[in-house]
């Protein structure tokens, strides 16, 4: 069970059993749906954006262990960011999670997202723990239309 | 469930799943370490060694095009390619082998009687009726369809058993009704529809109707004249054969009635540029070059199939949902997806708490395969309020032991998520 455990570590049960940031941002002034259609994970996430400032985010939505977990550590992870470094940090985690340099990804930085390192091993799964970040991007693109990991 | 009615009068023979398992060379495999346990056998189903050495054979020994070579290689894939429809028309008891139309699988048939048959019989005002359970590839053709010419979509709705609401249906026939598409067996339920009834009502009102055998035709025996359907599809690879290769079985007078859906090679007499003649039953709906193996791998699987014998297979089958659904349902959590009285071997369940992909990927890890996700069937999960089922669909290579492993990894499926 060693690297199963690799995929499903502690922090992520914990966050997809009690996501944090888990509710809706009234005072959110950007918005974005995202969809998983291979697992069916829905996720509404809301952001409000000041000066290039992510000074609030939150989501809602139903999903796999690995999305509600990838976005509930996503929004704790990106709070108080620019969006400069929301963008570098989703890049980091992209080539994590999808293997990129054949797991030489230096986790450092990454914080406690590097839990998604095991990820990289299930090829199916990595549109799960992204699906979170192509929303986030799109929010903050203010594109209108609903992300899909298709 | 459902009882094997003749099952006195059939020959009694214990059936020997051992030995069936040899048949199955991918059976040996070993997943991540451990055997593999193939429990998605409703998404696509192994393929015993004779199928695999009939696919070897043709392209080492027999290649060729068909049927108009007039060398030695030609004229031997033409015949055991119209053998292998002979087989077809054995298996579903058609009346004739030109009732019998090779396509890609169910899906192509379903498509192309919806783009023939609907291009001379459906208008403006039409309905077409299918059932809330259906696949995607018997909603989609037919909304394309509706689409293009202004006709409207019904549903049929199905109970919180997942069975068909029979008095529902009949309300539902209506004058404007030009044809019903409804499966045999629910891909993501398990349900056995009462389609002798569906049919039967339907021919009242003398509505043809076209029956998705995808998920019957590999577990219970089929007779097409029998039911009187007038159209049944069916999958070669949910059969036991090689993929890319299906049936279309439509009765003689609505075949001849239709127009062909493809133009090429094959399903003409003779071409000028100022007018073609079509090629009569069944190649007037065969354009093209065919999957030549796979006709004849199709042809050998069913026989494969027909040795076992389906009463034999049925009743395997039978037995093993009964020991599989009783000893799931102990799980804690587990809650079954489609409880119909009478059902095929698909057993779909959610765990509480814990998504069904989530459960996929743990059960994987021990080299057990189910399919976690909406099995290509929306609208049932949004009828029964769920974003995914696990399906664990059993073949009659699947032993109580596989049972008894799958129940050992919702355990641990538990335990992962602390439950």
């Amino acid at each position: 069970m060693s690297d199963l455990g690799e995929l499903y570590q502690e922090v992520i049960i914990d966050h997809s059993r009690s996501p944090r940031n888990f509710h809706e941002l009234k005072e959110a002034n950007r918005r974005a749906d995202g969809h998983n259609p291979l697992c069916g994970d829905q996720i509404s996430l809301y952001v409000l954006l000041k000066d290039n400032m992510i000074q609030d985010i939150s989501f809602q939505g139903t999903g796999c262990a690995i999305s509600k977990a990838s976005a509930s550590m996503m929004t704790e992870s990106v709070k108080a960011k620019t969006t400069a470094e929301a963008a570098a940090l989703f890049e980091k985690f992209h080539r994590m999670v999808t293997g990129e340099g054949n797991g030489m990804v230096n986790p450092a930085g990454l914080g406690k997202l590097a839990a998604f390192s095991g990820v990289s091993e299930y090829p199916v799964r990595v549109k799960c723990a992204s699906l979170a970040w192509h929303t986030l991007r799109a929010a903050l693109e203010a594109r209108q239309a609903t992300v899909s990991t298709e | 469930m459902r009882t094997v009615t003749n099952l006195h009068t059939a020959p009694r023979v214990t059936f020997d799943v051992q030995k069936v398992r040899r048949d199955f060379p991918i059976l040996k495999e070993k997943i991540r370490g451990r055997p593999l346990v193939y429990l998605d056998n409703a998404a696509t189903t192994q393929k015993p060694q004779a199928v695999i050495d009939t696919l070897t054979r043709y392209y080492s020994e027999g290649n060729s095009n068909i049927p108009r070579g007039v060398h030695f290689l030609s004229e031997r894939a033409t015949r055991n390619y119209e053998e292998a429809r002979t087989t077809v028309k054995t298996f579903l008891n058609a009346a004739a082998s030109q009732e019998i139309v090779f396509v890609r699988g169910a899906t192509e048939g379903i498509n192309l009687v919806a783009q023939s048959y609907g291009r001379t019989h459906v208008q403006a005002g039409d309905e077409i009726l299918i059932s809330e359970m259906e696949h995607h590839s018997n909603i989609v053709p037919w909304q394309m369809l509706c689409e293009e010419k202004g006709a409207t979509l019904r549903v049929i709705p199905i109970t919180d058993e997942g069975e068909i609401q029979l008095e529902e249906y009949e309300r539902l026939l209506t004058p404007k009704t030009k044809l019903v598409a409804v499966a045999h067996v629910s891909n993501a339920l398990g349900t056995i529809n009462p389609i002798r009834e569906i049919i039967a009502a339907a021919h009242l009102r003398n509505i043809p109707v076209l029956i998705d055998g995808a998920q019957s035709a590999p577990h219970l025996p089929v007779d097409v004249q029998a039911l009187d359907c007038d159209f049944y599809v069916f999958s070669g690879h949910k059969l036991y054969g090689p993929t890319g290769i299906g049936v279309l079985y439509g009765k003689t007078r609505w075949l001849e009635a239709m127009p062909p859906y493809q133009g090429g090679g094959d399903m003409i007499r003779s071409v000028t540029f100022e007018k073609t003649l079509y090629n009569t039953l069944p190649y007037k709906f065969e354009a093209g070059t065919p999957h030549i193996a796979g006709g004849i791998g199709l042809g050998v699987a069913i026989r494969y199939v027909q040795a076992l014998g389906l009463e034999a297979i049925a009743a395997y089958e039978q037995a093993l949902l009964s020991y599989a659904t009783e000893a799931i349902t102990s799980v804690p959590g587990v809650r079954l997806i489609g409880t119909a009285k009478d059902k095929a071997s698909v057993i779909s369940f959610v765990l509480t708490g814990v998504h069904a992909h989530d459960a996929g990927t743990v059960l994987d890890h021990d080299g057990i395969a189910i399919r976690a996700g909406h099995h290509c069937a929306q609208p049932v999960m949004k009828r029964f309020g769920v974003p995914a089922t696990c399906r664990a669909s059993l073949s009659f290579y699947n032993t109580k032991e596989e049972s008894d492993a799958l129940v050992a990894g919702l355990h641990k499926v538990r335990a992962v998520f602390h439950l």
